[in-house]
């Protein structure tokens, strides 16, 4: 299929035993696109995301990469499509190094050692700070240093889309500033861009399109600028009288 | 109390020796709690299935029963370790298959994996006691190795049996090591064992690292078990219990979970229920070596290293 978006969501359902995060969404993202989907504590996000990884799969419903259905397919070959997630509250591997933690991004990918250098390196370039840690134990550092690890592992598996649940969570300005340049560069570079954001100022400014989420069902969906602009995501989100 | 200090280097020597044979078994315990988070407490009949197999291979098949020298022996003890390992992995990926899987499947509750064990234990060990299989009564292992004296520190002698024994646990142990700590199969069972989620969205395939992690600490528990069975010269069918429990024991006193703290455990546990006779009596080994469990877990209940995989 040509024309098939290369994320498409066709009416998916998540359940938790019986209760149900997820009540039949929709949703698509295209090539080169960074689209951002937001909402509140509890709304479905992470739920979302996850289904979309198989972590835990839809109850109910499509998901279909290239127009191809993967709900039938294991979290490692979501993976290997090139699906990447950043995972929301990071889960860094604690007793790994830096540099372990990094090379674990490739690890479903065959890379030669030089190569692998060359890689490690390029994100070393995107977030020095990590470069001076690069011996030190995931477990170790702080908010802000995990977040940039969580980034640069994922971007280790060479995405062909890249998912980031709230990226810019419980970080100083600078951090926040620093996460969401690098997801920018990461998109000029081609890589489409799913972003779960609380931050809804920054995610929409950061965003072709957008969608908001309440309760597990998608109340609203536009470019990422007339969301900026709808009084409903003003009150909700925007935190505006 | 009395204490026997004549006791003291025989003692040191036999408890090193089942310390390492503990260590082995605790590596499978310890490796299965890494990336199940659960006690595998099916692996005592795990471990029988590799001292049984070598048994009826050497023994039964090819009727092996009398001692080799020179290169026939090394090939011959070679062949009753690879063989002991090769059947107990093979008894832990059925047992995974059989017992874990299904209830992985249906994200059964923690509970539920308990009882599938012990129910797949009891069900293998007491197959093995029918009398179509071993029947009731200890059996004894080809003896295809006589006993010799090899050298003697601390002023007790260790024969040429404990020299196959250590050797074959340093071995064993150092290859785990860069198995864990140097290749890919190593990365992913250390990446399971320390985020589940993480190693998933990784793209590690973790019913394949699972099945691997039990045929691993299989085949380190059917090598324990050559060597408890060519030390001991017999097979019985719950030879598996006491080992299992002691190497549960040690896997807890090291730390769960962390494979330096099983070797760790293993060999103090052996060393401190073989020692404890110095002072207290025969009858009491088996006593104090269970009185660490509690002590343990009451003054530090995540083990002398912690939790952790890797190195
Ligand atoms: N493992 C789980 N078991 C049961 N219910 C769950 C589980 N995970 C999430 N839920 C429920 O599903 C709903 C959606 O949760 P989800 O984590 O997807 O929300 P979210 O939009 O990511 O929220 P936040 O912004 O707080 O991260 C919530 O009501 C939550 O309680
Ligand atoms: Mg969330």
């Amino acid at each position: 299929m040509a024309n098939a978006p290369l994320l498409e969501l066709r009416d998916v359902h998540v359940h938790y035993g019986v209760i149900e995060a997820v009540r039949g969404i929709n949703l698509t993202v295209n090539e080169g696109e960074v689209v951002t989907l937001i909402g509140g504590n509890g709304a479905g996000k992470t739920t979302t995301l996850r289904a979309i990884s198989m972590v835990h799969g839809p109850s109910h419903g499509q998901i279909l990469f290239r127009g191809e259905d993967i709900t039938t397919l294991q979290s490692h070959k979501v993976v290997q499509k090139g699906i990447i997630q950043v995972p929301e509250g990071r889960h860094i591997f604690p007793n790994m190094s830096v540099a372990e933690n990094l090379e674990m991004g490739a690890f479903q990918r065959t890379v030669a050692r030089k190569q692998l250098d060359q890689e490690l390196d390029h994100i070393f370039g995107l977030f020095p700070r990590l470069k001076e840690r690069r011996k030190q134990m995931g477990g170790t550092l702080s908010g802000g240093e995990q977040q940039m690890l969580a980034i640069g592992r994922a971007l280790m598996a060479k995405p062909v889309i890249l998912m980031l649940d709230e990226p810019s969570m419980g970080l100083a300005p600078q951090v926040v500033e620093l996460v969401f340049e690098v997801i920018a560069q990461v998109n000029a570079d081609g890589v489409p861009i799913l972003l779960i954001e609380q931050n809804a100022q920054m995610a929409l400014q950061a965003a072709k399109r957008g969608y908001v989420i309440e309760t597990g069902e998608i109340v609203l969906e536009d470019e990422a600028r007339s969301l900026l602009g709808n009084d409903r995501v003003r009150k909700a989100y925007l935190g505006e009288e | 109390m009395d204490c026997n200090t004549g006791l003291l280097g025989p003692t040191f020597v036999q408890g090193l020796l089942l310390g390492f044979i503990y260590a082995l078994i605790a590596l499978g315990y310890t490796m299965v709690y890494g990336v199940l988070k659960l006690i595998n407490f099916a692996h005592d009949a795990v471990f029988m299935i590799g001292g049984v197999a070598a048994f009826y291979v050497i023994g039964q098949w090819f009727g092996l029963t009398d001692p080799f020298t020179g290169v026939g022996l090394i090939l011959v003890l070679v062949a009753v370790l690879v063989i002991g390992g090769l059947a107990s992995s093979g008894g832990a990926v059925l047992l995974e298959r059989a017992a874990y899987r299904p209830l992985r499947k249906r994200h059964a509750a923690r509970l539920s994996y308990l009882i599938s064990a012990i129910g797949a234990s009891f069900f293998a060990t007491y197959l093995f006691q029918q009398s179509f299989l071993l029947g009731p009564g200890k059996r004894s292992f080809p003896h295809v190795m006589t006993t010799e004296k090899a050298f003697e520190i601390f002023g007790s002698r260790v024969n040429n049996k404990g020299v196959l024994i250590i050797v074959t646990v340093i071995v064993c142990l150092v290859l785990l090591d860069r198995l864990i700590n140097q290749t890919k199969t190593g990365r992913s069972i250390r990446a399971l064992s320390e985020d589940v989620v993480a190693a998933q969205l990784m793209g590690v395939n973790v019913t394949r690292v699972i099945v691997m992690t039990f045929a691993i600490g299989g085949f380190f528990g059917g090598i324990a078990s050559a060597l408890y069975s060519l030390q001991f010269g017999n097979v019985v069918w719950n030879m598996g219990f006491i080992p299992g429990v002691k190497a549960f024991t040690a896997a807890v006193l090291g730390g769960i979970g962390n494979i330096r703290g099983a070797m760790l455990g293993g060999l103090l546990l052996g060393l401190i229920e073989n020692m404890s006779v110095v002072c207290l009596g025969n009858q009491w080994s088996d006593v104090v070596a269970f009185v660490v469990l509690p002590l343990m877990l009451i003054l530090r209940p995540t083990g002398i290293l912690g939790e952790r995989i890797g190195g």
